[in-house]
């Protein structure tokens, strides 16, 4: 039992060290834009259950909001937002766009009540990707994302309503804050960013 | 069995003395009422926890990115820090070696967080520091004491305070120095700050809609120092290096190198 802690003693005074080890000899020579959100170490559980990183989404433009399950005031609208872009932009052809949707309730937001949740907004299709994070991930890309968000009781968190747009290499391109604003902006945007 | 403790202690003190650590203070928790409390809520439980002494010297942060080359300044992901992170770096490895005994400044969110990381501590929360910060030399609790407020108000007006050296101010009650007359510190979660920005736009509320907005919803509205301590963490974005934002390191009471 001694000795187990003294190993788990040794894994944590070294891990940051390895860390960095791991990472460079993994991905040594492979050209990355740096400002691409591939670099992010974290990882997620979709709503299927699988564990996927985010440069395992390398190659399509991404539609990026966060959001929670239980939010009952901002998120149904930001959902609905999401659901009219998607709409818009695949009616001017823009294609294998992947929308995805971030808890930034990670403790209850599991796989299982975000695929109910996809179910009840009607987003099955394999386009809509619904992420559950580690604490620790999700304020990384938060972050990232410049969302501010904080936990106001045990269902609620208060949060900025901001849409993200990223490239195929994972380098944001565009932003857009508030509700129910889904403009042409936007929807041009992303067309722009997925002919690209 | 006395061998594994007595092993353990070892490589405790090898860990931190090759790591660049701060010394650290317990600061003990209670109760306390944030100036922006969560939701109805008006009390914060802060457990007990460290916290580093002084501010992160540029000294400490070069043995960092001396043994990370990831966060040296020709290095660093472009994702994670701004143009101006390090760029008063004589180069990769080179503080200035008048600023050394003075507080790391032009580092990002995500740089503080990993040196803080790599040492087995994180970032302190908001509510954590504004705990550790409201003790004055005597008091645990010094936010009534005018004195008190008149002092870190007069410190911000001071220009230049970046450039002090650190550790050479009195402690507080918890024996942690600098916490006010300095550097802003970065925090672990001071993207939960939500001001008038976002409840502009967003019309969550009408209540924000008028000038000075931002008051709404602050537990005290005499603690100007307090105001302007969250209006500055809410403007922040975590790639941002600037010459006035420094950290320090925190850690829990109950981590696992904690022997008793």
């Amino acid at each position: 039992m001694k000795y187990f802690s003294l190993i788990l003693l040794l894994i944590l005074i070294f891990s940051c060290q390895e860390k960095e080890i791991i990472k460079d000899t993994i991905n040594p020579e492979e050209v990355m834009d740096d400002l691409s959100i591939y670099q992010l170490p974290a990882l997620w559980k979709t709503q299927d259950g699988q564990t996927i990183e985010f440069k395992d989404l390398k190659g399509k433009p991404l539609v990026v909001v966060m959001i929670y399950t239980a939010c009952r005031t901002a998120c149904p609208r930001l959902v609905a937002d999401m659901r009219m872009i998607e709409e818009k932009v695949s009616g001017k052809k823009g294609k294998d766009i992947q929308y995805v949707l971030v808890s930034i309730d990670p403790k209850n937001d599991t796989p299982e009540k975000l695929k109910v949740f996809a179910k009840e907004n009607g987003m099955e299709d394999q386009k809509w990707l619904f992420l559950q994070g580690t604490e620790d991930g999700v304020r990384d890309f938060a972050n990232i994302m410049a969302v501010k968000y904080k936990q106001i009781n045990p269902i609620d968190f208060s949060h900025s309503n901001i849409i993200s747009v990223f490239d195929r290499r994972g380098v944001m391109k565009y932003q857009k804050e508030g509700l129910g604003l889904v403009g042409e902006e936007i929807v041009n945007k992303i067309v722009a960013v997925a002919k690209n | 069995m006395r061998k594994v403790f007595l092993l353990i202690a070892a490589l405790f003190l090898i860990n931190n003395a090759s790591a660049q650590g701060g010394k650290m203070a317990l600061v003990k928790g209670g109760n306390y009422t944030p100036l922006y409390g969560i939701g109805e809520q008006a009390d914060v439980e802060v457990r007990d926890f460290y916290l580093e002494i002084n501010p992160v010297t540029y000294a400490e942060f070069q043995e960092f990115v001396r043994n990370y080359s990831k966060w040296q300044k020709s290095k660093v992901t472009k994702l994670f820090a701004d143009e101006r992170y390090l760029s008063n770096w004589e180069n990769d490895l080179t503080a200035p070696v008048a600023l050394l005994d003075k507080p790391i400044t032009m580092i990002s969110w995500f740089a503080a967080k990993a040196y803080c990381e790599c040492q087995g501590k994180r970032l302190p929360t908001v509510d954590e520091w504004e705990y550790a910060a409201m003790a004055s030399t005597t008091k645990r609790d010094a936010r009534e004491d005018s004195l008190y407020n008149a002092s870190i108000l007069r410190s911000y007006e001071q220009p230049r305070t970046f450039l002090k050296t650190v550790g050479q101010s009195d402690a507080n009650y918890w024996g942690v120095k600098d916490m006010h007359g300095m550097v802003w510190e970065w925090t672990q979660d001071f993207n939960s700050i939500i001001l008038t920005g976002e409840s502009r736009n967003n019309g969550n509320t009408d209540a924000s809609l008028f000038c000075a907005g931002g008051a709404i919803g602050a537990k005290d509205m005499m603690n100007y120092a307090a105001f302007m301590r969250y209006a500055m963490r809410s403007s922040l974005k975590a790639n941002f290096s600037l010459t006035t934002l420094g950290f320090r390191c925190a850690k829990d009471v109950n981590h696992p190198l904690t022997l008793n």
